[in-house]
């Protein structure tokens, strides 16, 4: 396409992701937003593309001991390790809250077995929501999480299993501690995925040096914020290039620049995670920052912008 | 909907009180709102250290709209030590006022204890300020003879002080205190470390008074979202659905038979 004769003032932000029109292409990366309400006093949710909870299980988890979290060069650690409040309460309360506002909603699902995943997803197949993004990456958990996410095989063998319970598309969320990003996005694919989403956290460690021992109690953390950007664009060109899905891309995302670059690269939309906790209206900022480039440029509609780097 | 931000504050002072310890004033929309107890999340302007770094408030003056926090240079490259490079009239980024803070009007027509400990003392000057009660005795700890905001306790009620070397008052930490001045209270409030909330936790307990305690831990988000900061709680939280309760948004003051520390 001509991008230079594009209208100069009308762009069109809207994205469609498996089927799903986002009124934008920006999302909260899950854990970092909690539930939505927790930052509604910051942001006005009507103004995201969608809004992804923090991720929930068929029954409440406690997560990990304290310290969770801790403070690396460019970024953080953590090692919350999945604390939510179960499927039944988050029902409840949660997606009613989220209702009220303009946004889509993307719920999290995460699970220690086969069982609990498909579970949940059977669950929200019943319940007002946009789409289901199944979390086979976390690292922080000793069972399920990324032991789904690290094998090929047992991605593509979880994905079919949430797709038979599941109503509305299934995203889902791989982890960068693989040897092949592509590998992997190409075995959710063949095991039905409508989306993938990239990338989780970077399993790292942090000593303090003065009391000679783990800052998090996990001993294990996963890195995150600008320090991983480059590694997240990185791999969402790879999977890009590798797979047909709809791509979120995500991994220290801090400004519009850093989401446009994804965009570039390969993702379709762009989730925002640790910059939240710098700046709470970070989201809000992120898709008016993206408007502009898109103005400046003459870009008409987002679609438009993506994987064009090549 | 969306009406609370970040926001860019002035700093109208800055001030070295002993070796290590700061004292900073600043002019800012949150001294409206703020309470003894609460904290700010106080952002570098390095972005290398992105997350904010919550400090407990000190003293409010809504007359000016200002805010000052005494706070510890934590270390070497750390944001704090940032903090207290920053000079009156530079500017800084700030969320708050965030958290519970304490409540005051449980004091009132009591005997009352107001305890601080290292860097768990400066918010014990804004709340006996405030406190209106019977008998108020600050019974404050300290390592060595650097005790900083000593004057401005004095100022405000009956004064004990503890310190490690035994350089100040009775040698010792702020139990020794209470049991070398044989002090009585119905109502306790306190900020410290761990070990000394879990003493006076303990004390509480067996006297049957009613005790309340601040508590510290490392955070991320300052506004409940990210599940960092969490403590255990005797009881099933109805918001986290599990026995952990939120020490920024729950707390961080909450009653000691609350939580499992």
């Amino acid at each position: 396409m001509d991008v230079g004769k594009k209208a100069e003032n009308a762009v069109d932000m809207r994205v469609n992701i498996a089927g799903i029109v986002w009124k934008n292409p920006v999302t909260t990366a899950s854990g970092t937003f909690g539930s939505g309400k927790e930052f509604a006093e910051f942001v006005d949710l009507n103004k995201l593309g969608a809004v992804t909870t923090k991720g929930v299980a068929n029954i409440p988890w406690a997560g990990n001991p304290t310290p969770r979290i801790a403070e690396t060069y460019g970024g953080m650690m953590n090692a919350v390790g999945l604390q939510n409040p179960g499927i039944d309460l988050f029902c409840e309360r949660d997606i009613p809250f989220l209702r009220q506002y303009d946004t889509k909603i993307i719920v999290n699902v995460c699970g220690k077995s086969e069982k609990d995943y498909c579970e949940v997803a059977e669950r929200l197949s019943h319940e007002d929501v946009d789409m289901l993004e199944i979390n086979i990456s976390c690292p922080n958990v000793k069972e399920g999480g990324i032991a789904f996410g690290q094998n090929s095989k047992a991605a593509e063998h979880i994905t079919k299993a949430v797709k038979r319970y599941a109503k509305q598309p299934v995203i889902m969320k791989l982890s960068p501690n693989v040897t092949s990003i592509s590998e992997m996005a190409k075995a959710v694919e063949a095991g039905g995925a409508d989306a993938v989403s990239l990338i989780n956290t970077i399993t790292g460690m942090k000593i303090d040096i003065h009391r000679r021992q783990f800052v998090i109690a996990n001993k294990t953390g996963g890195v995150s914020g600008p320090a991983i950007h480059p590694i997240a664009v990185r791999m969402v060109y790879e999977a890009a290039h590798a797979v047909k899905l709809p791509i979120i891309g995500m991994g220290g995302i801090a400004n519009a620049q850093d989401a446009v670059e994804m965009i570039l690269a390969g993702a379709d939309a762009v989730s925002v995670g640790t910059a939240n906790f710098r700046n709470p209206a970070v989201t809000m900022e992120i898709a008016a920052g993206i408007e502009s480039y898109m103005k400046k440029y003459g870009f008409a509609c987002v679609s438009d912008m993506v994987g064009i780097v090549d | 909907m969306a009406d609370r931000k970040v926001e860019t504050v002035k700093i109208i002072s800055q001030e070295c009180l002993a070796e290590g310890i700061y004292s900073m004033w600043m002019e800012t929309e949150a001294a409206d709102m703020a309470k003894p107890g609460q904290f700010l999340s106080m952002y570098t302007n390095d972005a290398g250290k992105l997350l904010p770094r919550p400090i407990s408030i000190c003293e409010i003056d809504k007359v000016n709209h200002r805010l000052r926090v005494v706070y510890r240079v934590t270390g070497e490259n750390t944001g704090t030590e940032q903090f207290s490079r920053m000079e009156e009239g530079e500017s800084l980024k700030i969320l708050g006022p965030l958290g519970n803070g304490f409540p005051l009007e449980r004091a009132k027509g009591k005997q009352v204890f107001l305890m601080g400990g290292g860097i768990g003392v400066p918010p014990i000057l804004e709340l006996a300020k405030q406190m209106d009660c019977t008998e108020k005795q600050l019974i404050i700890g300290y390592r060595d003879h650097h005790t900083f905001l000593k004057e401005e306790f004095e100022k405000n009620g009956q004064l004990f002080i503890s310190t490690e070397d035994g350089s100040v008052g009775t040698k010792g930490n702020v139990m020794d205190a209470i049991r070398e001045n044989a002090l009585c209270a119905d109502v306790i409030y306190a900020c410290g470390p761990t070990p000394m909330l879990r003493a006076i936790k303990e004390f509480a307990a067996e006297k049957s008074i009613e005790c309340y305690i601040s508590l510290e831990e490392r955070m991320a988000c300052g506004i409940g979202a990210c599940l960092g900061c969490v403590c255990q709680s005797k009881e099933k939280d109805a918001h986290s659905n599990v026995k952990n309760k939120r020490i920024c948004k729950d707390g961080p003051v909450f009653l000691a038979t609350e939580v499992e520390i």
